[in-house]
Protein backbone atom coordinates (compact mmCIF):
# COMPACT_ATOMS: atom_id res chain seq x y z
CA UNK A 1 0.00 0.00 0.00
CA UNK A 2 1.51 3.27 -1.13
CA UNK A 3 0.57 6.83 0.89
CA UNK A 4 2.03 10.10 0.33
CA UNK A 5 2.31 11.02 3.78
CA UNK A 6 1.58 8.62 6.65
CA UNK A 7 1.21 10.24 9.91
CA UNK A 8 2.31 7.86 13.17
CA UNK A 9 -0.19 9.44 15.91
CA UNK A 10 -3.61 10.46 16.20
CA UNK A 11 -3.18 12.79 18.85
CA UNK A 12 -3.79 16.48 18.25
CA UNK A 13 -0.19 16.46 16.59
CA UNK A 14 -1.01 13.72 14.00
CA UNK A 15 -4.34 15.55 13.03
CA UNK A 16 -3.53 18.77 12.41
CA UNK A 17 -0.25 17.61 10.47
CA UNK A 18 -2.74 15.10 8.62
CA UNK A 19 -4.97 17.80 7.63
CA UNK A 20 -2.19 20.59 6.54
CA UNK A 21 -0.53 17.72 4.70
CA UNK A 22 -3.69 17.19 2.65
CA UNK A 23 -4.21 20.82 1.97
CA UNK A 24 -0.48 21.32 0.58
CA UNK A 25 -1.42 18.55 -2.34
CA UNK A 26 -0.66 15.18 -0.62
CA UNK A 27 -3.86 12.80 -2.14
CA UNK A 28 -3.19 9.88 0.06
CA UNK A 29 -2.80 10.28 3.51
CA UNK A 30 -2.94 7.75 6.34
CA UNK A 31 -2.71 7.88 10.13
CA UNK A 32 -1.75 5.17 12.38
CA UNK A 33 -3.37 5.14 16.00
CA UNK A 34 -2.44 2.65 18.19
CA UNK A 35 -5.84 3.03 20.63
CA UNK A 36 -9.20 2.67 19.27
CA UNK A 37 -10.11 6.19 19.21
CA UNK A 38 -8.06 9.64 17.54
CA UNK A 39 -7.60 12.67 19.78
CA UNK A 40 -4.64 10.78 22.36
CA UNK A 41 -4.00 12.34 25.47
CA UNK A 42 -6.53 15.24 24.85
CA UNK A 43 -9.26 12.54 25.24
CA UNK A 44 -8.67 12.12 29.22
CA UNK A 45 -8.05 15.92 29.61
CA UNK A 46 -11.28 16.41 30.24
CA UNK A 47 -10.50 20.67 31.68
CA UNK A 48 -10.77 23.48 30.13
CA UNK A 49 -7.67 25.74 29.11
CA UNK A 50 -7.07 24.28 25.46
CA UNK A 51 -7.39 26.28 22.28
CA UNK A 52 -6.84 30.08 23.82
CA UNK A 53 -4.73 30.17 21.00
CA UNK A 54 -5.60 28.17 18.14
CA UNK A 55 -9.40 28.84 18.29
CA UNK A 56 -9.99 31.79 20.34
CA UNK A 57 -12.30 30.07 22.79
CA UNK A 58 -11.53 28.51 25.59
CA UNK A 59 -12.05 24.38 25.09
CA UNK A 60 -12.07 21.11 27.08
CA UNK A 61 -9.57 18.54 25.79
CA UNK A 62 -11.96 16.39 24.56
CA UNK A 63 -13.79 19.57 22.72
CA UNK A 64 -10.02 20.50 21.37
CA UNK A 65 -9.77 16.88 19.24
CA UNK A 66 -13.46 16.25 18.61
CA UNK A 67 -12.65 19.71 16.30
CA UNK A 68 -10.02 18.04 14.63
CA UNK A 69 -11.84 14.59 14.59
CA UNK A 70 -14.70 16.06 12.59
CA UNK A 71 -12.53 17.48 9.81
CA UNK A 72 -10.00 14.21 9.46
CA UNK A 73 -13.87 12.19 9.29
CA UNK A 74 -15.15 14.69 6.41
CA UNK A 75 -11.71 14.30 4.58
CA UNK A 76 -11.73 11.53 2.32
CA UNK A 77 -8.10 11.96 0.69
CA UNK A 78 -7.42 11.07 4.60
CA UNK A 79 -7.63 7.48 5.61
CA UNK A 80 -7.39 6.14 9.36
CA UNK A 81 -6.34 3.40 10.84
CA UNK A 82 -7.13 2.63 14.73
CA UNK A 83 -6.15 -0.04 16.89
CA UNK A 84 -2.87 0.03 14.75
CA UNK A 85 0.74 -0.75 16.21
CA UNK A 86 3.94 0.49 14.02
CA UNK A 87 6.70 -1.55 14.81
CA UNK A 88 9.48 -0.46 12.55
CA UNK A 89 10.54 2.49 10.17
CA UNK A 90 12.60 1.74 7.23
CA UNK A 91 14.05 4.77 5.36
CA UNK A 92 14.30 4.59 1.87
CA UNK A 93 12.36 6.33 -1.08
CA UNK A 94 9.95 5.99 -0.50
CA UNK A 95 10.16 4.65 3.20
CA UNK A 96 8.56 1.73 4.50
CA UNK A 97 6.55 1.07 7.49
CA UNK A 98 5.99 -1.98 9.12
CA UNK A 99 2.33 -1.90 11.14
CA UNK A 100 -0.17 -4.41 12.82
CA UNK A 101 -3.63 -4.49 13.48
CA UNK A 102 -6.36 -7.12 13.93
CA UNK A 103 -8.22 -6.72 10.62
CA UNK A 104 -4.87 -6.49 8.32
CA UNK A 105 -2.83 -8.15 10.41
CA UNK A 106 0.93 -7.68 9.55
CA UNK A 107 1.30 -4.88 6.69
CA UNK A 108 4.14 -3.08 4.88
CA UNK A 109 3.29 0.37 3.92
CA UNK A 110 5.16 2.61 1.91
CA UNK A 111 4.98 6.15 1.82
CA UNK A 112 7.05 9.54 0.29
CA UNK A 113 7.08 10.97 3.82
CA UNK A 114 6.34 10.04 7.02
CA UNK A 115 5.25 12.31 10.29
CA UNK A 116 6.33 11.55 13.80
CA UNK A 117 4.01 12.46 15.92
CA UNK A 118 3.76 9.35 18.78
CA UNK A 119 3.73 12.28 21.63
CA UNK A 120 5.27 11.37 25.21
CA UNK A 121 5.09 9.03 27.77
CA UNK A 122 5.24 9.70 31.75
CA UNK A 123 8.34 9.12 33.54
CA UNK A 124 7.73 6.07 35.95
CA UNK A 125 8.53 5.07 39.39
CA UNK A 126 11.44 3.20 38.42
CA UNK A 127 13.12 6.47 36.80
CA UNK A 128 13.22 8.14 40.56
CA UNK A 129 14.87 5.41 42.48
CA UNK A 130 12.58 6.18 45.57
CA UNK A 131 13.50 3.69 48.32
CA UNK A 132 10.41 1.00 50.06
CA UNK A 133 7.87 -1.77 49.26
CA UNK A 134 6.60 -2.03 46.22
CA UNK A 135 2.76 -1.86 46.40
CA UNK A 136 -0.70 -1.28 44.63
CA UNK A 137 -1.49 2.31 44.44
CA UNK A 138 1.50 3.69 42.96
CA UNK A 139 0.56 5.38 40.33
CA UNK A 140 1.38 8.05 37.23
CA UNK A 141 -0.92 10.90 37.25
CA UNK A 142 -1.74 10.21 33.93
CA UNK A 143 -2.70 7.05 34.60
CA UNK A 144 -5.00 7.79 37.25
CA UNK A 145 -6.19 10.78 34.88
CA UNK A 146 -7.21 7.91 32.78
CA UNK A 147 -8.81 5.64 35.07
CA UNK A 148 -11.10 8.15 36.61
CA UNK A 149 -12.23 10.03 33.28
CA UNK A 150 -12.52 7.11 30.60
CA UNK A 151 -13.08 4.71 32.55
CA UNK A 152 -15.11 5.63 36.02
CA UNK A 153 -12.66 4.55 38.45
CA UNK A 154 -11.44 6.26 41.78
CA UNK A 155 -8.07 4.86 42.32
CA UNK A 156 -7.76 6.25 45.74
CA UNK A 157 -8.99 8.15 48.61
CA UNK A 158 -6.30 9.58 50.34
CA UNK A 159 -3.47 11.17 47.90
CA UNK A 160 -0.34 12.14 47.83
CA UNK A 161 1.29 13.56 45.27
CA UNK A 162 5.01 13.54 44.42
CA UNK A 163 5.87 16.19 41.26
CA UNK A 164 4.51 19.58 40.60
CA UNK A 165 3.82 19.50 36.90
CA UNK A 166 0.21 20.41 35.11
CA UNK A 167 -0.57 16.79 35.35
CA UNK A 168 -0.30 16.22 39.10
CA UNK A 169 -1.82 19.69 39.85
CA UNK A 170 -4.85 18.94 36.86
CA UNK A 171 -5.61 15.29 39.31
CA UNK A 172 -5.18 17.27 42.70
CA UNK A 173 -8.50 19.69 41.52
CA UNK A 174 -9.92 16.17 39.89
CA UNK A 175 -9.56 14.06 42.59
CA UNK A 176 -10.97 16.51 45.36
CA UNK A 177 -13.70 16.43 43.04
CA UNK A 178 -14.35 12.64 42.95
CA UNK A 179 -14.06 12.98 46.96
CA UNK A 180 -10.63 11.92 47.37
CA UNK A 181 -8.54 13.87 49.80
CA UNK A 182 -5.40 15.33 48.64
CA UNK A 183 -3.18 16.33 51.22
CA UNK A 184 -0.23 17.59 49.66
CA UNK A 185 2.06 17.92 46.43
CA UNK A 186 5.31 17.74 47.01
CA UNK A 187 8.28 18.98 44.58
CA UNK A 188 11.52 18.34 44.79
CA UNK A 189 12.85 21.59 43.07
CA UNK A 190 11.99 25.00 45.06
CA UNK A 191 10.15 26.05 42.55
CA UNK A 192 6.95 24.34 40.38
CA UNK A 193 6.94 22.73 36.93
CA UNK A 194 3.40 23.20 36.50
CA UNK A 195 1.37 26.63 35.44
CA UNK A 196 1.18 28.99 37.74
CA UNK A 197 -2.51 29.45 36.69
CA UNK A 198 -3.01 25.85 37.77
CA UNK A 199 -1.40 26.54 41.25
CA UNK A 200 -4.20 28.68 41.13
CA UNK A 201 -7.17 27.55 40.21
CA UNK A 202 -6.03 23.39 41.21
CA UNK A 203 -3.99 23.61 44.73
CA UNK A 204 -5.14 27.34 45.83
CA UNK A 205 -8.52 27.20 45.23
CA UNK A 206 -9.30 24.41 47.50
CA UNK A 207 -6.37 24.57 50.30
CA UNK A 208 -3.83 21.62 48.59
CA UNK A 209 -0.83 22.44 50.07
CA UNK A 210 2.45 22.76 47.76
CA UNK A 211 5.49 21.55 49.47
CA UNK A 212 8.48 23.30 47.75
CA UNK A 213 12.28 21.74 47.89
CA UNK A 214 10.50 18.45 49.25
CA UNK A 215 10.14 15.15 47.69
CA UNK A 216 8.75 11.47 48.97
CA UNK A 217 11.71 8.80 50.60
CA UNK A 218 10.37 6.03 51.52
CA UNK A 219 6.99 4.24 50.35
CA UNK A 220 4.97 1.85 52.58
CA UNK A 221 2.61 -0.75 52.61
CA UNK A 222 2.16 -4.59 51.64
CA UNK A 223 -0.36 -5.14 49.45
CA UNK A 224 -1.66 -1.70 49.49
CA UNK A 225 0.35 1.53 49.86
CA UNK A 226 -0.38 2.68 53.57
CA UNK A 227 1.79 5.89 53.88
CA UNK A 228 4.96 7.54 52.47
CA UNK A 229 7.79 9.35 54.37
CA UNK A 230 8.89 12.93 52.65
CA UNK A 231 11.47 15.06 53.61
CA UNK A 232 12.82 18.36 52.90
CA UNK A 233 15.97 18.72 50.62
CA UNK A 234 18.73 20.41 50.74
CA UNK A 235 20.04 22.96 47.66
CA UNK A 236 21.59 19.60 45.81
CA UNK A 237 18.01 17.97 46.17
CA UNK A 238 19.55 15.90 48.44
CA UNK A 239 17.37 14.92 51.33
CA UNK A 240 17.68 16.39 54.93
CA UNK A 241 18.06 14.27 57.97
CA UNK A 242 15.74 14.66 60.34
CA UNK A 243 13.07 16.64 57.97
CA UNK A 244 11.27 13.07 57.50
CA UNK A 245 7.49 13.15 58.13
CA UNK A 246 4.92 10.35 57.84
CA UNK A 247 2.17 11.01 55.73
CA UNK A 248 -0.97 8.33 55.34
CA UNK A 249 -2.20 7.63 52.14
CA UNK A 250 -3.39 5.63 49.66
CA UNK A 251 -2.56 6.56 46.67
CA UNK A 252 0.42 8.15 45.58
CA UNK A 253 0.43 9.84 42.45
CA UNK A 254 3.57 10.81 40.30
CA UNK A 255 3.56 13.77 38.03
CA UNK A 256 7.67 13.75 37.48
CA UNK A 257 8.24 14.57 33.83
CA UNK A 258 7.13 13.36 30.30
CA UNK A 259 9.28 11.38 28.00
CA UNK A 260 9.19 11.33 24.51
CA UNK A 261 8.47 8.29 22.69
CA UNK A 262 11.41 7.80 20.15
CA UNK A 263 11.40 4.06 19.82
CA UNK A 264 10.16 4.44 16.34
CA UNK A 265 12.59 7.70 15.73
CA UNK A 266 15.54 5.53 16.95
CA UNK A 267 14.97 2.25 14.53
CA UNK A 268 14.80 4.64 11.67
CA UNK A 269 18.40 5.73 12.90
CA UNK A 270 17.24 9.22 13.99
CA UNK A 271 19.82 10.69 16.76
CA UNK A 272 17.88 11.96 19.86
CA UNK A 273 18.27 15.24 21.37
CA UNK A 274 19.97 14.34 24.96
CA UNK A 275 18.13 17.40 26.08
CA UNK A 276 14.45 17.51 24.40
CA UNK A 277 14.88 13.46 23.97
CA UNK A 278 13.24 14.30 20.60
CA UNK A 279 14.61 14.22 16.81
CA UNK A 280 16.82 16.80 15.40
CA UNK A 281 15.10 18.97 12.98
CA UNK A 282 15.52 22.09 10.84
CA UNK A 283 12.22 25.00 10.60
CA UNK A 284 10.08 22.42 9.08
CA UNK A 285 10.17 20.01 11.77
CA UNK A 286 12.05 18.13 8.88
CA UNK A 287 14.35 15.41 10.68
CA UNK A 288 17.91 14.46 9.57
CA UNK A 289 16.27 11.63 7.42
CA UNK A 290 15.16 13.51 4.18
CA UNK A 291 11.15 12.96 3.75
CA UNK A 292 11.19 12.11 7.90
CA UNK A 293 9.12 14.80 9.55
CA UNK A 294 8.68 15.09 13.87
CA UNK A 295 6.26 17.44 15.75
CA UNK A 296 4.61 17.75 18.84
CA UNK A 297 5.32 15.84 21.97
CA UNK A 298 7.57 13.53 20.37
CA UNK A 299 9.78 16.53 19.41
CA UNK A 300 9.94 18.19 22.49
CA UNK A 301 7.22 18.28 25.32
CA UNK A 302 4.77 21.43 24.81
CA UNK A 303 2.90 22.72 27.77
CA UNK A 304 0.10 24.04 25.31
CA UNK A 305 -1.54 21.66 22.91
CA UNK A 306 -2.27 24.95 20.86
CA UNK A 307 1.28 25.23 19.96
CA UNK A 308 1.68 21.27 19.60
CA UNK A 309 -1.14 22.16 16.35
CA UNK A 310 0.88 24.79 14.92
CA UNK A 311 3.82 22.87 15.07
CA UNK A 312 2.32 20.26 13.17
CA UNK A 313 1.18 21.97 10.67
CA UNK A 314 4.45 23.04 9.74
CA UNK A 315 5.56 19.49 9.56
CA UNK A 316 2.24 18.42 8.00
CA UNK A 317 2.38 20.85 4.88
CA UNK A 318 6.34 20.38 4.80
CA UNK A 319 5.75 16.65 4.59
CA UNK A 320 3.62 17.06 1.62
CA UNK A 321 5.41 19.71 -0.38
CA UNK A 322 8.41 17.03 -0.15
CA UNK A 323 6.01 13.95 -0.71
CA UNK A 324 4.70 15.85 -4.30
CA UNK A 325 8.34 16.90 -4.73
CA UNK A 326 7.64 20.85 -4.56
CA UNK A 327 10.25 21.20 -1.97
CA UNK A 328 13.96 21.38 -2.26
CA UNK A 329 14.75 18.35 -0.09
CA UNK A 330 17.44 18.92 3.04
CA UNK A 331 20.10 20.33 1.38
CA UNK A 332 19.75 24.18 2.27
CA UNK A 333 21.85 26.25 3.54
CA UNK A 334 21.94 25.91 7.58
CA UNK A 335 22.52 27.92 10.80
CA UNK A 336 22.69 25.81 13.37
CA UNK A 337 20.53 27.40 16.66
CA UNK A 338 21.91 26.82 20.30
CA UNK A 339 20.55 27.88 23.50
CA UNK A 340 23.33 30.23 26.03
CA UNK A 341 22.63 31.92 29.24
CA UNK A 342 20.15 30.56 31.15
CA UNK A 343 18.52 28.66 28.18
CA UNK A 344 18.72 24.80 28.40
CA UNK A 345 17.81 23.95 24.46
CA UNK A 346 16.31 25.43 21.07
CA UNK A 347 13.80 23.21 18.74
CA UNK A 348 14.51 23.40 15.77
CA UNK A 349 18.72 22.70 16.17
CA UNK A 350 18.71 24.02 12.85
CA UNK A 351 17.44 26.68 10.22
CA UNK A 352 17.46 27.22 6.96
CA UNK A 353 18.49 30.88 5.05
CA UNK A 354 16.70 30.30 2.18
CA UNK A 355 13.42 29.38 4.66
CA UNK A 356 10.37 31.31 2.91
CA UNK A 357 8.54 32.27 6.53
CA UNK A 358 9.40 33.29 9.50
CA UNK A 359 11.05 31.50 11.53
CA UNK A 360 9.72 30.79 15.27
CA UNK A 361 12.50 29.41 17.53
CA UNK A 362 10.90 27.29 20.48
CA UNK A 363 12.99 27.20 23.85
CA UNK A 364 13.02 26.51 27.88
CA UNK A 365 14.74 28.34 30.64
CA UNK A 366 16.53 26.18 33.66
CA UNK A 367 15.29 28.16 36.34
CA UNK A 368 12.87 31.20 37.15
CA UNK A 369 14.24 34.55 36.18
CA UNK A 370 11.82 37.80 37.15
CA UNK A 371 11.91 41.08 35.13
CA UNK A 372 14.21 39.79 32.14
CA UNK A 373 14.61 39.56 28.21
CA UNK A 374 14.97 37.01 26.33
CA UNK A 375 16.61 37.00 22.72
CA UNK A 376 18.04 35.58 19.22
CA UNK A 377 21.74 36.58 18.83
CA UNK A 378 24.10 36.32 15.98
CA UNK A 379 27.64 37.17 16.79
CA UNK A 380 27.18 40.72 18.07
CA UNK A 381 23.84 41.20 16.35
CA UNK A 382 20.29 40.82 17.96
CA UNK A 383 18.04 39.39 15.84
CA UNK A 384 14.78 39.33 18.36
CA UNK A 385 14.96 40.83 21.28
CA UNK A 386 11.30 40.26 24.20
CA UNK A 387 11.12 41.52 27.78
CA UNK A 388 9.32 38.86 29.94
CA UNK A 389 7.61 39.86 33.71
CA UNK A 390 8.17 36.30 34.30
CA UNK A 391 10.20 33.25 32.53
CA UNK A 392 10.01 29.90 34.36
CA UNK A 393 11.15 26.33 33.26
CA UNK A 394 7.47 25.25 32.80
CA UNK A 395 6.46 27.84 30.69
CA UNK A 396 7.99 27.19 27.00
CA UNK A 397 9.36 30.77 25.40
CA UNK A 398 9.08 31.46 21.69
CA UNK A 399 10.92 33.96 19.17
CA UNK A 400 10.33 34.71 16.07
CA UNK A 401 13.22 35.78 13.28
CA UNK A 402 12.62 35.92 9.87
CA UNK A 403 14.64 34.25 7.19
CA UNK A 404 16.77 37.67 5.40
CA UNK A 405 18.26 37.98 8.90
CA UNK A 406 20.25 35.08 8.44
CA UNK A 407 22.27 35.99 5.53
CA UNK A 408 25.32 36.11 7.15
CA UNK A 409 24.99 34.31 10.39
CA UNK A 410 27.07 31.46 11.48
CA UNK A 411 25.14 30.97 14.41
CA UNK A 412 21.87 31.94 16.19
CA UNK A 413 22.44 31.88 20.20
CA UNK A 414 19.48 32.31 22.57
CA UNK A 415 19.77 33.52 26.04
CA UNK A 416 18.28 35.40 29.00
CA UNK A 417 20.14 38.74 29.38
CA UNK A 418 19.00 40.79 32.20
CA UNK B 1 -7.84 51.62 49.66
CA UNK B 2 -5.60 47.84 49.62
CA UNK B 3 -3.30 46.06 47.30
CA UNK B 4 -3.75 42.42 46.54
CA UNK B 5 -1.56 40.35 43.73
CA UNK B 6 -3.05 37.35 42.08
CA UNK B 7 -2.68 35.30 39.07
CA UNK B 8 -5.05 35.91 36.33
CA UNK B 9 -6.39 32.44 35.34
CA UNK B 10 -7.66 33.04 32.19
CA UNK B 11 -5.26 31.68 30.03
CA UNK B 12 -2.55 29.89 30.55
CA UNK B 13 -0.15 32.90 30.74
CA UNK B 14 -1.29 33.44 33.95
CA UNK B 15 -0.14 37.06 34.09
CA UNK B 16 0.63 38.69 37.90
CA UNK B 17 -1.81 40.86 38.43
CA UNK B 18 -1.78 43.99 41.26
CA UNK B 19 -5.33 45.03 42.33
CA UNK B 20 -6.30 48.28 44.11
CA UNK B 21 -9.62 47.60 45.51
CA UNK B 22 -11.89 49.66 47.94
CA UNK B 23 -14.40 47.28 49.50
CA UNK B 24 -15.61 45.00 46.95
CA UNK B 25 -15.35 47.46 44.41
CA UNK B 26 -11.94 47.81 41.56
CA UNK B 27 -10.02 50.68 41.20
CA UNK B 28 -7.16 49.40 39.04
CA UNK B 29 -5.62 46.64 37.93
CA UNK B 30 -1.99 46.54 36.67
CA UNK B 31 0.12 43.68 35.07
CA UNK B 32 -2.56 42.16 32.63
CA UNK B 33 -1.81 41.84 28.86
CA UNK B 34 -5.06 41.44 27.60
CA UNK B 35 -8.97 42.56 28.56
CA UNK B 36 -9.39 39.60 30.17
CA UNK B 37 -7.09 40.27 33.39
CA UNK B 38 -9.19 43.25 33.74
CA UNK B 39 -12.30 41.09 34.07
CA UNK B 40 -11.24 38.51 36.06
CA UNK B 41 -9.69 40.81 38.84
CA UNK B 42 -13.19 42.45 38.95
CA UNK B 43 -14.53 38.76 39.30
CA UNK B 44 -12.42 37.96 41.63
CA UNK B 45 -12.91 40.91 43.92
CA UNK B 46 -16.90 40.76 44.06
CA UNK B 47 -17.85 36.86 42.92
CA UNK B 48 -14.80 35.03 42.16
CA UNK B 49 -15.97 31.96 39.23
CA UNK B 50 -14.51 29.29 37.82
CA UNK B 51 -15.62 26.49 35.09
CA UNK B 52 -16.55 22.91 36.48
CA UNK B 53 -15.36 20.11 34.69
CA UNK B 54 -16.02 16.23 35.32
CA UNK B 55 -17.98 12.94 34.18
CA UNK B 56 -20.42 11.14 33.98
CA UNK B 57 -21.36 7.60 33.66
CA UNK B 58 -23.10 6.80 30.37
CA UNK B 59 -25.85 4.06 29.28
CA UNK B 60 -25.93 2.24 26.29
CA UNK B 61 -22.83 3.64 24.83
CA UNK B 62 -19.31 3.06 23.04
CA UNK B 63 -17.52 4.90 25.99
CA UNK B 64 -17.78 4.07 29.92
CA UNK B 65 -17.59 7.93 30.68
CA UNK B 66 -19.09 11.04 28.98
CA UNK B 67 -16.91 14.38 29.84
CA UNK B 68 -18.56 17.28 31.04
CA UNK B 69 -18.35 20.82 31.60
CA UNK B 70 -20.60 24.24 33.23
CA UNK B 71 -21.23 25.97 30.16
CA UNK B 72 -20.26 29.31 31.86
CA UNK B 73 -17.74 29.11 35.11
CA UNK B 74 -19.71 28.99 38.47
CA UNK B 75 -19.18 31.38 41.91
CA UNK B 76 -16.30 29.51 42.88
CA UNK B 77 -17.80 28.32 46.35
CA UNK B 78 -20.36 26.28 44.86
CA UNK B 79 -17.53 24.10 42.87
CA UNK B 80 -18.00 21.44 46.17
CA UNK B 81 -21.63 21.38 45.13
CA UNK B 82 -21.65 21.04 41.66
CA UNK B 83 -18.95 18.20 41.89
CA UNK B 84 -21.48 16.10 44.81
CA UNK B 85 -24.39 16.79 41.96
CA UNK B 86 -22.69 14.86 39.32
CA UNK B 87 -22.34 11.97 41.35
CA UNK B 88 -24.81 8.88 40.61
CA UNK B 89 -25.94 11.12 37.54
CA UNK B 90 -25.94 8.78 34.45
CA UNK B 91 -26.15 10.14 30.53
CA UNK B 92 -27.97 8.09 28.10
CA UNK B 93 -25.81 7.35 24.58
CA UNK B 94 -25.96 8.54 21.91
CA UNK B 95 -24.54 11.79 23.13
CA UNK B 96 -23.37 15.15 20.92
CA UNK B 97 -20.85 17.59 22.12
CA UNK B 98 -22.84 20.07 23.56
CA UNK B 99 -25.56 18.23 24.66
CA UNK B 100 -26.92 19.53 27.95
CA UNK B 101 -26.72 16.66 30.67
CA UNK B 102 -27.66 18.32 33.48
CA UNK B 103 -30.18 21.66 34.11
CA UNK B 104 -29.38 24.57 36.50
CA UNK B 105 -26.38 22.45 38.23
CA UNK B 106 -26.37 22.93 42.03
CA UNK B 107 -28.87 25.92 41.86
CA UNK B 108 -25.97 28.12 40.20
CA UNK B 109 -28.45 28.43 36.80
CA UNK B 110 -25.68 27.16 34.63
CA UNK B 111 -25.79 23.94 32.77
CA UNK B 112 -23.81 20.99 32.42
CA UNK B 113 -23.27 20.22 28.74
CA UNK B 114 -21.21 17.54 27.39
CA UNK B 115 -17.50 17.93 25.82
CA UNK B 116 -17.26 14.29 24.25
CA UNK B 117 -19.07 12.33 21.26
CA UNK B 118 -20.32 9.22 23.06
CA UNK B 119 -22.16 6.58 20.17
CA UNK B 120 -24.61 4.21 21.16
CA UNK B 121 -23.76 0.55 21.32
CA UNK B 122 -23.60 -0.90 18.35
Amino acid sequence: MNYDVIVIGGGPAGMAAALQAQENGATRVLILERDTFLGGILMQCIHTGFGLHYFKEELSGPEFAHRFIEKIEANPAIEVKLDTMVLDIQSGEPHSIIAVNKADGLMQLSAKSIVLAMGCRERPRGALNIAGARPAGVLSAGTAQKYVNMDGYLPGREVVILGSGDIGLIMARRMTFEGAKVKMVCELMPYSGGLTRNIVQCLNDFDIPLKLSTTVVDIHGGDRVTGVTIAQVDDNRRPIPGTEEHVPCDLLLLSVGLIPENELSRAAGLAIDPITGGALVNEACETEIPGIYACGNVLHVHDLVDYVALEAEVAGAAAAQFAMRNSQCATGDYVATRGENGVRYVVPQRVNKQADAPITLYFRVGQVYANASVQVRAGDKILAKERRARITPGEMEHLMVKPEQLADCNELVVEVVA
Amino acid sequence: MMELNMVCVACPMGCQLTAQIEGDELINVTGQNCGRGVAYARAEVANPARGFHSTLRVLGGDLPMVSVKTAQPVPKHSLMDCAAATRGITANAPIAVGDVLLRDIAGTGVDLVATTRVAAHG
